[in-house]
């Protein structure tokens, strides 16, 4: 049952190559932005002033 | 003169809304991805010419459709950008460029895997592809672009400047299976004719594209918050910012 799903009549391996590249692509942008993320954040982070209410320039 | 959508033109204020909207748009794209998966890869029948290769369909349409799209919304945000010298709308064309390289790139792939068993190649170097195959590199040279520029304000315009170039390329997409012979077929859908393939799969297309669209909007909206802490890194209301604070 499974195994004929997969099998997909004979195409399988273009299809699965296909699809298994596309999902493969979309999770690494997604990986790529988290990290990103978290680097900016940090960055951020660092060129915070010691009082962030008061400032309105990053101090560095 | 104070409009009111105009409050959401400033990076401050976007930058909240973009992260209220996101998990809408990630949810919505995943649930509609589920649905479209499944209509398109156990529902709909196997087609009688193509057999199951055409099931291919299902994510090569909706990522060449996306990746022209993607490419006309960006040179929009860069044209507003270049006119009006808004910060934001650049760091929108800034933010949508590698998710429209992303779609792109599966459209290229899965259309080479879905060539080679109805063509028998691969690759040909016929209108659409080659044509598709620019848009990869313009999305490249504008990401690179953008690299090689210290100043972003600098780096906005000059990549406004090549992303409207790049806009010729798109009619000659859409259009290189009408203009010239190619070994690419026609357009399955139109809005002047009745769509040529069943209806199950026209459905799972629609449902596939529109999954799509809600990634790429999702995917924006979460990178132009990443550009907007990083360019406006220092301003007071990123400082105070929650997540900058604990990072």
């Amino acid at each position: 049952m499974m195994s004929t799903f997969f099998a997909m009549n004979g195409y399988g391996f273009y299809i699965w190559s296909a699809y298994g590249v596309a999902a493969l692509v979309l999770v690494l942008e997604i990986l790529a932005l988290r990290s990103r993320r978290r680097t900016v954040l940090a960055e951020a982070h660092l060129t915070m002033p010691d009082d962030a209410d008061n400032a309105t320039e990053g101090a560095g | 003169m104070s409009l009111n959508w105009f409050k959401y033109a400033s990076p401050a204020t976007f930058y909240p809304l973009a992260g209220k909207m996101i998990p809408w748009f990630a949810w919505a794209a995943a649930l509609l991805a589920a649905a479209g998966l499944y209509l398109g890869l156990v529902v709909a029948p196997t087609d009688f010419q193509q057999g199951d290769a055409y099931r291919i369909i299902f994510i090569h349409v909706p990522a060449a459709w996306m990746s022209m799209f993607l490419y006309v919304v960006m040179a929009a945000w860069s044209a507003l950008a270049l006119g009006f010298n808004t910060r934001l709308s650049a760091m929108m064309a800034q933010a949508i460029a590698p998710t429209g390289a992303v779609m792109t790139f599966i459209a290229l792939w899965t259309g080479a895997f879905w060539g080679r068993p109805t063509w028998g190649t691969y690759w040909a170097w016929d209108a659409r592809m080659t044509s598709e195959l620019i848009l990869l590199f313009l999305y490249f040279g504008i990401i690179a672009l953008r690299h090689a520029i210290d100043d972003p304000r600098r780096a906005d315009r000059a990549c406004g400047v090549l992303a409207l170039t790049g806009v010729v390329n798109i009619p000659i997409i859409y259009f290189s299976v009408q203009w010239w012979n190619s070994l690419h077929q026609g357009s399955s859908v139109s809005l002047t004719r009745a769509p040529a393939m069943a209806a199950i799969m026209l459905t799972g297309m629609l449902i596939m594209s529109l999954a799509a669209w809600f990634y790429a909007i999702a995917a924006s909206l979460a990178r132009v918050r990443t550009i907007i802490v990083d360019r406006e890194r220092g301003a007071a209301w990123v400082s105070e910012l929650p997540e900058v604070r604990n990072a």
